[in-house]
């Protein structure tokens, strides 16, 4: 597909030079990064309550269940923009080589296509899973697209839009830096939040929140938070056996 | 370890297993007590004071015409004039409404409720003894055996009632020597929509006008058959119900004056035709009473019961006829039939209402009375209120006198009435009655042989590893079985059950890509440029084998996740799944009606039939040489494809329609009991010649060869750049050589080990296919993902091992496993089977016997294979687990593959051992937690309905599932018995 950018190669040209690049490999320095991620994933975090609690005030009738559809757009919209933001402005991205116009924009076409991708691979899945295949595909779609603003979205602002790098994230030395620590652990809250949503899907307990997709949704969303809560706490308490391959 | 003691060590499990279950079982499902007393004239329950002759009176009725109508439910008997477009079912019998509309002092229609289980043995049972028959009667169904409870029938042939029956034989076998006369005609064969009304037909009106009788009972099986053969919705059923509500008309019309006619329906059916379960639609048959002479006060009143439990026609009809109510009767009689208090006025005989309740609540009381001094399971609160309430009933009434206001007597009629609700209800409520010690040892001894297991799984597999890791408890992989064990707790989950399985299996199918990811081995690793490569590390495999089989695995889960996708358009719908719609491929061919539906059905099972029997093929000429001219290698290339024509024509046979082809019905009865039959013995005749001959290796003689003496005897055939090599000397070959024979061997050891799978394979599919030709696809999915499933553990382990953490033993580990456990029940749905009584296939028992049968163990086993043949295909090939990983190997560096199992049989031995005990700890587990879900949710409201069938079908799952496993294994350990003498024969001289 595309050349693995050997990411060992190139630690040091990986984060932009407003970051003393040091401070990644010594863990003395990290106290500053993830005081960063903290404060960001606090950012990220309030933005879905914000996503939550502005439309209620704007829209008339507006609630989770009642109107998911609704909520669910505001809150993938909310994570997108949030999440870009915070990523773009911190710089945490992949290095840009080029920095012609040309590479730029296919860069973007990529990640426009890749995010097209993940939406359509959650949305089988999903459907593999059980999903209804034809009636509420919107719904399902929509989950897909939550889905993708929580996992991919995050992949592709860390790791710019390189799937075998995301791919090799997910191993267990596979993380090169905190932030690909925290990667790992809010995409796999969220995916594992969306499984255990299913969970209750089948009881006959007849609560609105267990109408499809609510169940999946909120479970991401709820397991997205728990994410960004638990990764800077993990690293901040597992810091000394962390070590990562840039000496 | 020996082979002999792995196997009695696993019969031993097993048999520990067994015994919990049937402990547990038999501390559950207790049978109610039967009080074998009977009602006589002398000890008639008479009202107050003055004795009368209770059986020498004068009767209502000198004689009753009883008509059951099997599965006459009550949608069958309304009349809708309004319904312009009648379903096949509706408004066919229109005389019941007309009747009961036009003379309503002559004829009432009721609904008539009957209770679970609604299957026809215990309905004859409850309404002729006027009790509630329990769970446990239910497996009788086809052994019936007599009555020994006191009943009508006993009761009327005791007052000199003569009595006639005519129809289901099961009457026959349940009130042996009771009638006068009786024409019984077979009930078992459901296909048969016509020989016994027929019979009865020919014998009824003419028994009816003659003077020889004073109880005819007639019971008509064709609307049954029919609901089982075709279900309600189809023409069948319309001529069937019209044919029947011709012969009430003829009846009515010869019916005289003194004569009572019933006409019922034993239960009802569900949407599919079936029926055994406790939804409305099961209990709901339909009652109509008539006679020529006015029954009925007048028009139905408001405080008329519309619905009539199925219990209150013993007394009814006792009390009517003259006769006792029998003894363990819990009915109460049905008030609209007798006279009110005062109105005994005209020629109307007999017991006033009052009376007549009297009588049955002194009846009732007495048996209540019995049944508490003789078992202590009706809680003694309730049956002290009960008591309580008797006295201040029987004070009452023999207080009030004849002349006594309207408005008292009214009162008393209510309290009797609430009087005998609430002992019918206390009785019922009791009935399902426990022994916890049973269960408890029962759950005691389940959960040890569960530990014993999960140990002897550990032990062996650190012997396996040679000794390490002895005490390493696996935390992550049984996650997904402890899930899917939770799931059999709550009652939506086992309702939900075939989906719930589907989930679990995709989740652990997904995981392991993910896992192996996580370790770092889906992709090949990088060079590290900057260090040089460690001395201790193993050399870094080639890129390329890793992505190709990361690739090949990822493939197999993408048909995997296809297989188990599809595979739930093949489900069948619980009753209690409202808005689920069963599988169109369920239904047998000859009930559809489009033939063009029909016709795409068939060819494609066809092409399923035909893909499956090549794939089986090819995969045996792959791995094997199928040439030789041995029994088995001769079984193994034809008994296949023939099995496979004999079904194809026999589908062909069943599928076309019952009266086209008039002049070949002769050809097409032969054919429907040759065909099956033909598949039936060949499979046996593939599995026997196995058995007795399981190495298909070609031999060839050959005579002595120079240069390699005169001692090489029998050499399999080779490849021709060894047989080059002669030059060496004849050692030095023979020890070249060697691998290559193990390899041949073993080869052909492994083929013949996956023809067992292979055959038995066919076997059971042979049920499902006679049934239902649709789900040919799902068997070709469920091939399909066994090997996708062999294939993702074996392209795991070779990951693994390609990657350097390969441990050198052979065990298998609890993923494959449990993903193989799941996907057998997985299958268990898929093949359309659900785990509630209604659902059995039964007609799977006539597939090559369309007459039925004699005994009860042939349908019994034919119906078993049916519905377990997913749980007996995994379990025969669960050995598999073991062999594929070794199979599948590359043979281009050495090519010893599986023979490495041969080369240190301790292994060997351990690790077959090992596998066969995480499989049954994994199916243990399962019948434990379904064990559990039935104790300690014994006074669920689902308990009967969900937990129960559940825990039965887990338990027969578990039964059937470790026999077949314990067949696989000791098929495995025969052909390596075999292929160890073969080997010894070959090699003595070769190498002194």
């Amino acid at each position: 597909m595309n050349v693995n950018p050997r990411r060992e190669d190139n630690c040091f040209s990986f984060f932009p030079s407003t970051f003393n690049l040091r401070s990644f490999c010594i863990p003395i320095m990290w106290d500053h990064e993830i005081k960063a991620m903290a404060s960001s994933h606090a950012i990220i975090a309030s933005s879905v309550f914000m996503a939550t609690v502005v439309p209620a005030v704007f829209i008339r009738g507006f609630s989770v269940y009642g109107t998911h559809l609704l909520w669910l757009s505001s809150v993938t919209g909310a994570v997108s923009v949030v999440n870009v933001a915070v990523f773009w402005l911190l710089g945490i991205s992949q290095p840009t080589k080029k920095h012609t116009i040309g590479y730029k924009l296919s860069r973007l076409v990529r990640s426009c296509l890749y995010l097209l991708l993940s939406c359509l691979f959650y949305h089988t899945v999903v459907v593999l899973y059980g999903a209804p295949l034809i009636e509420s595909a919107l719904e399902t779609f929509s989950l897909a697209v939550l889905l993708t603003s929580l996992t991919t979205l995050r992949c592709l602002c860390v790791l710019g839009p390189n799937v075998q790098a995301w791919i090799r994230v997910f191993s267990r030395h596979g993380a090169m830096s905190v932030w690909d620590t925290s990667l790992q652990i809010t995409v796999a809250c969220s995916v594992i939040g969306a499984w255990l949503g299913a969970f209750p899907i089948p009881l006959d307990w007849d609560r609105p929140w267990q109408v499809w997709p609510v169940s999946c949704s909120l479970g991401s969303v709820i397991g997205y938070l728990t994410g960004l809560v638990v990764a800077p706490a993990w690293i901040h308490f597992h810091r000394k056996q962390l070590t990562y391959k840039c000496k | 370890m020996k082979r002999l003691p792995v196997l009695c060590l696993l019969l031993w499990l097993c048999a520990l297993f067994y015994a919990g279950i049937y402990l547990f079982v038999s501390g559950f499902l207790l049978v109610r007590l039967e009080v074998n007393r009977t009602s006589g004239c002398d000890d008639v329950l008479q009202p107050s004071g003055a004795r009368r002759d209770f059986c020498g009176a004068e009767p209502r009725f000198r004689r009753t015409l009883l008509l059951v109508i099997d599965a006459l439910k009550i949608d069958f008997a309304r009349f809708d004039p309004d319904n312009k477009s009648p379903r096949p079912y509706e408004n066919k019998l229109p005389v019941l409404e007309e009747t009961a509309s036009r003379r309503p002092a002559h004829a009432r229609l009721y609904s008539f409720r009957a209770d679970p289980p609604t299957t026809t043995m215990q309905r004859i049972k409850g309404f002729t003894t006027g009790s509630l028959p329990t769970f446990i009667d239910l497996g009788n169904n086809f052994a019936s055996t007599a009555i020994l409870e006191d009943n009508i029938i006993h009761q009327l042939g005791n007052i000199g009632k003569r009595l006639v029956f005519m129809g289901d034989d099961t009457w026959e076998n349940l009130f042996p020597n009771k009638f006068q006369r009786s024409l019984p005609f077979p009930s078992f064969n459901v296909k048969d929509l016509h020989t016994v009304d027929n019979g009865i037909l020919q014998h009824l009106y003419s028994t009816m006008v003659g003077e020889d009788w004073d109880v005819l009972v007639a019971h008509f099986l064709g609307v049954d058959h029919c609901g089982h053969r075709f279900g309600p919705d189809h023409p069948a059923m319309g001529q069937k119900l019209t044919q029947m509500d011709g012969v009430i008309r003829s009846v009515m019309e010869r019916l005289q004056n003194d004569t009572l006619l019933v006409v019922m329906g034993d239960h009802g059916m569900t949407d599919t035709g079936d029926h055994g379960g406790e939804s409305q639609k099961e209990t709901d048959a339909a009652l109509f009473l008539y006679s020529p002479t006015p029954l009925f006060p007048g028009p139905p009143s408001q405080s008329e019961p519309e619905v009539v439990p199925q219990t209150d026609l013993v007394p009814t009809l006792s009390l009517l006829l003259g006769a006792p109510i029998p003894y363990s009767n819990v009915g109460q009689v049905l008030l609209p039939l007798f006279p009110a208090e005062g109105q005994t006025e005209g020629a109307v005989t007999g017991l006033s209402q009052l009376e007549a309740l009297w009588v049955n609540v002194k009846q009732v009381n007495r048996f209540l009375e019995t049944y508490s001094s003789m078992a202590r399971d009706i809680p003694s609160e309730s049956l002290a209120a009960l008591r309580d309430h008797f006295s201040r009933l029987s004070a009452t009434y023999l207080a009030s006198s004849p002349a006594s206001s309207p408005a008292s007597t009214r009162e008393l009629v209510e309290s009797m009435q609430a009087y005998l609700s609430s002992v019918r209800e206390t009785c019922r409520a009791t009935w399902a009655r426990f022994n916890p010690l049973k269960m408890a040892a029962g759950l005691a001894v389940l959960a040890l042989a569960c530990l014993l297991c999960f140990l002897v799984s550990q032990a062996s597999g650190a012997l396996a590893a040679g000794g390490r890791g002895l005490l390493t408890v696996p935390l992550k992989d049984p996650v997904f079985d402890s899930l899917r064990c939770a799931s059999l707790l709550s009652d939506s989950y086992v309702i939900a059950e075939g989906r719930v399985v589907t989930f679990l299996l995709l989740s652990l199918g997904l995981f392991v890509p993910v896992r192996l990811n996580w370790e770092g081995r889906l992709l090949p690793p990088l060079h590290d440029p900057q260090k040089p490569p460690a001395g201790l590390l193993p050399p870094a495999p080639p890129p390329a084998a890793v992505r190709r089989e990361s690739y090949v695995l990822l493939g197999c889960l993408g048909l995997l996740v296809g297989g188990a996708y599809l595979s739930s358009c093949f489900h069948a719908c619980r009753e209690e799944q409202g808005a689920c719609q069963p599988s169109p491929f369920l239904a047998p061919l000859a009930r559809l009606q489009d033939s063009r539906r029909k016709n795409l059905q068939y060819v494609m099972s066809l092409a399923a039939l035909g893909l499956w029997t090549y794939l089986l093929r090819r995969w045996l000429r792959h791995y094997g040489n199928l040439n030789a001219s041995g029994g088995a290698v001769l079984a193994a290339r034809w008994v296949l494809p023939l099995v496979a024509v004999c079904l194809g024509l026999h589908w062909a046979v069943s599928g076309t329609p019952e009266d086209s082809f008039r002049n070949l019905a002769e050809l097409i009865g032969v054919a429907q009991v040759a065909l099956p039959r033909a598949a039936f013995a060949l499979l046996g005749l593939g599995m026997a010649l196995l058995w007795a001959d399981p190495i298909t290796v070609f031999l060839k003689t050959r005579g002595p060869a120079p240069g390699r003496g005169s001692h090489a005897a029998a050499i399999p055939p080779l490849p021709p750049r060894y047989r080059a090599s002669t030059g060496i000397s004849p050692h030095a070959e023979l020890q070249h050589l060697i691998p290559q024979i193990y390899q041949r061997m073993r080869r052909s050891l492994e083929d013949s080990e996956q023809m067992g799978a292979g055959e038995v394979d066919t076997r059971p599919a042979v049920e499902a296919y006679g049934l239902g030709t649709g789900m040919a696809m799902s068997f070709l999915l469920l091939l399909l993902e066994m090997g996708a499933l062999l294939h993702i553990h074996a392209s795991a382990t070779s990951l693994a091992g390609l990657q350097g953490a390969h441990s050198g033993d052979f065990s298998v580990p609890w993923t494959p496993v449990v993903l193989w456990s799941l996907a057998s029940s997985q299958f268990f749905h898929a093949t359309g089977h659900l785990a509630t009584f209604p659902s059995i296939q039964w007609a799977a028992a006539f597939v090559g016997f369309p007459g039925g049968h004699a005994g009860t163990l042939l349908p019994a086993s034919l119906v078993a294979l049916n519905t377990f043949s997913s749980h007996i295909l995994f379990g025969v090939a669960c050995p598999l687990l073991l062999f594929w990983p070794l199979v599948c190997e590359d043979d281009a560096e050495d090519a010893v593959m599986e023979m490495r199992l041969r080369e240190n049989p301790q292994q060997f031995s351990s690790a077959l051992l090992q596998l066969s005990t995480r499989y049954l700890t994994i199916l243990g587990a399962q019948v434990l937690a379904s064990v559990c879900a039935a104790a300690v949710l014994r006074r669920h409201l689902m308990v009967w309905k969900v937990f129960t069938p559940k825990l039965m079908f887990e338990a027969s799952g578990f039964l059937v599932s470790s026999v077949s496993l314990l067949v696989g294994v000791s098929l495995v350990m025969r052909v390596d018995l075999a292929v160890g003498r073969w080997f010894r024969r070959l090699l003595p001289d070769a190498t002194r």
